[in-house]
């Protein structure tokens, strides 16, 4: 049989054997940017609805979240950076070919727009809060005046940011396991499946919950359809593809892929949302957490396998 | 003016001399390189073929890293020589991730560093550092656009390859086969 033994004298660290340059920071980060994403989403979706009543905590209550996660998030990229005393330069320049650079200009006005949505809705956590300030005060009328236009705003910087997350990744021909346009919508999915699992954690109204249950059952169906779709358009595709797709079918990250990101993060929960919307009582902590699980492991095992991924030459 | 690189894989003995040139003219820090020297051994025993060939950036004429660099870091300098300004980096890992020959790496000062074509020689008209050591003479630089130069002239006379052309990236280091 014809074998080819390949010696190189190359030993640059985080590169050599195989690259390492992005560790745990990175797909955390994404997995709170999908997260955030999703928690906005969902809030502005429904106070656009006019369901603003109907689904308190998905529209008021747990958009808390997406701040927080945001802000860890950043830490965590900024934490990531090697030559951190220049990340300013991130904010001097706009570069549309460069899906992080227009990520960062993203995260700035999801981030912004997030604290906004929540000082609005301070109230809910804290009934007797007050601004102090006028100016804070005659910022809140402003803001209030204009919150549909706002909610708009959110509604699609969320979709950008959950895209983004994906793109960043699917940008790299370089890495064949990312380089498929499947990775934005999937993440975004994910991204949306964690929120609409945060939103059934928080809520104790039980219809809210049960309506997030019916959505993260929707979108569970999605996630599997696409994750399926990848896999079809990778082992129709040319060698290196087909190499990055074994990763997942009898490689290294089999076992990690198909255990907790598909059966423990998608199939499990989606069995239980199923279960409870037939009317068997499950309690809610269980799926949600479920999911969210699912959704940071897959961030783990996609952004740690992708590097592993290469073409052979 | 497109400069490019070509090594002769029949010539080049894997003596590693580039390297040591590389390192020392750059002042590559310890453990790393910026050049390096791959050995391919190919077919069933007897009938082994062996390859040598001396790899750096391939300063591609469609480059993922200065495509997808955030702040504008790294570009195209006179020639298309690929480079990064220091003080624009912020070790990100973007054009890393994006390589598909793996040629950059983190310098342990943060930013991102790799071959330049040892573009501070070649501005004054000479030979980047690996060229001009190489004690079988196996390295040609030049101006592509110079049907002359030393590169264009060896790339006519014969055949070469380039890595990995379907990955889109248009490199412009070839190896004479």
């Amino acid at each position: 049989m014809n074998e080819e033994l390949i010696i190189s004298g190359r030993e640059n660290l985080m590169v050599d054997p195989q690259l390492h340059i992005w560790h745990w920071p990175i797909p955390l980060y994404l997995f709170l940017g999908g997260l955030a994403a999703g928690v906005l989403f969902f809030a502005a979706l429904f106070y656009l609805l006019g369901k603003e009543d109907e689904y308190r905590s998905a529209v008021r209550r747990v958009p808390f979240v997406a701040p927080i996660a945001l802000i860890i998030g950043l830490a965590a990229l900024f934490y990531d950076l090697n030559h951190k005393a220049f990340f300013w330069r991130l904010y001097t320049t706009v570069r549309l070919e460069s899906p992080m650079s227009w990520g960062a200009w993203t995260l700035l006005v999801i981030t912004a727009v997030s604290v906004i949505w929540c000082a609005l809705n301070i109230r809910e956590l804290f009934p007797r809060w007050d601004w102090k300030y006028q100016w804070l005060k005659d910022l809140e009328t402003f803001f209030n005046k204009y919150k549909k236009v706002l909610a708009w705003v959110m509604l699609i910087y969320a979709i950008i940011t959950g895209v983004y997350t994906g793109i960043l990744l699917s940008a790299f021909n370089a890495r064949p396991l990312w380089n498929t346009s499947v990775l934005g919508p999937l993440f975004l999915a994910s991204g949306l499946s964690a929120g609409a699992a945060a939103i059934v954690l928080a809520s104790k109204d039980r219809k809210e919950r049960l309506a997030f249950s019916k959505i993260d059952l929707i979108i569970l169906g999605v996630e599997l359809f696409l994750i399926v779709h990848m896999f079809m358009g990778f082992l129709a595709s040319t060698q290196v593809q087909i190499d990055a797709a074994q990763l997942f079918l009898g490689g290294q990250y089999t076992m990690v892929f198909w255990i907790f990101v598909v059966i423990i993060g998608i199939i499990l929960p989606g069995i239980l949302d199923l279960m409870e919307l037939r009317g068997l009582h499950i309690p809610a902590v269980i799926p949600g957490a479920l999911v969210i699980f699912g959704s940071l492991m897959f961030r783990f095992v996609f952004v740690f396998a992708g590097q592993v991924s290469r073409w052979l030459y | 003016m497109r400069y490019a690189m070509a090594v002769d894989t029949k010539k080049c003995v894997g003596c590693s001399d580039c390297v040591v040139a590389c390192q020392t003219e750059n002042d590559v820090p310890i453990g790393y390189c910026r050049d390096w020297v791959v050995e391919t051994m190919d077919g069933t025993y007897p009938q082994l073929e062996v390859e040598l060939r001396s790899e750096r950036c391939n300063h591609c004429a469609n480059s993922p890293c200065v495509r997808c660099c955030p702040t504008g870091a790294s570009h195209f300098a006179e020639g298309g020589i690929v480079l990064v300004t220091h003080n624009k980096c912020i070790g990100c890992g973007a054009c890393i991730a994006s390589c598909p020959y793996d040629a950059r790496y983190p310098h342990p000062k943060g930013y991102v560093d790799k071959c330049t074509f040892c573009h501070h020689r070649v501005k004054e008209g000479m030979k980047p550092a690996c060229v001009a050591v190489c004690p079988t003479k196996c390295m040609y630089f030049g101006d592509l656009e110079d049907p002359n130069s030393d590169v264009s002239v060896i790339l006519k006379k014969r055949k070469s390859k380039t890595l990995i052309p379907e990955a889109g990236t248009q490199p412009q280091l070839y190896f004479l086969i």
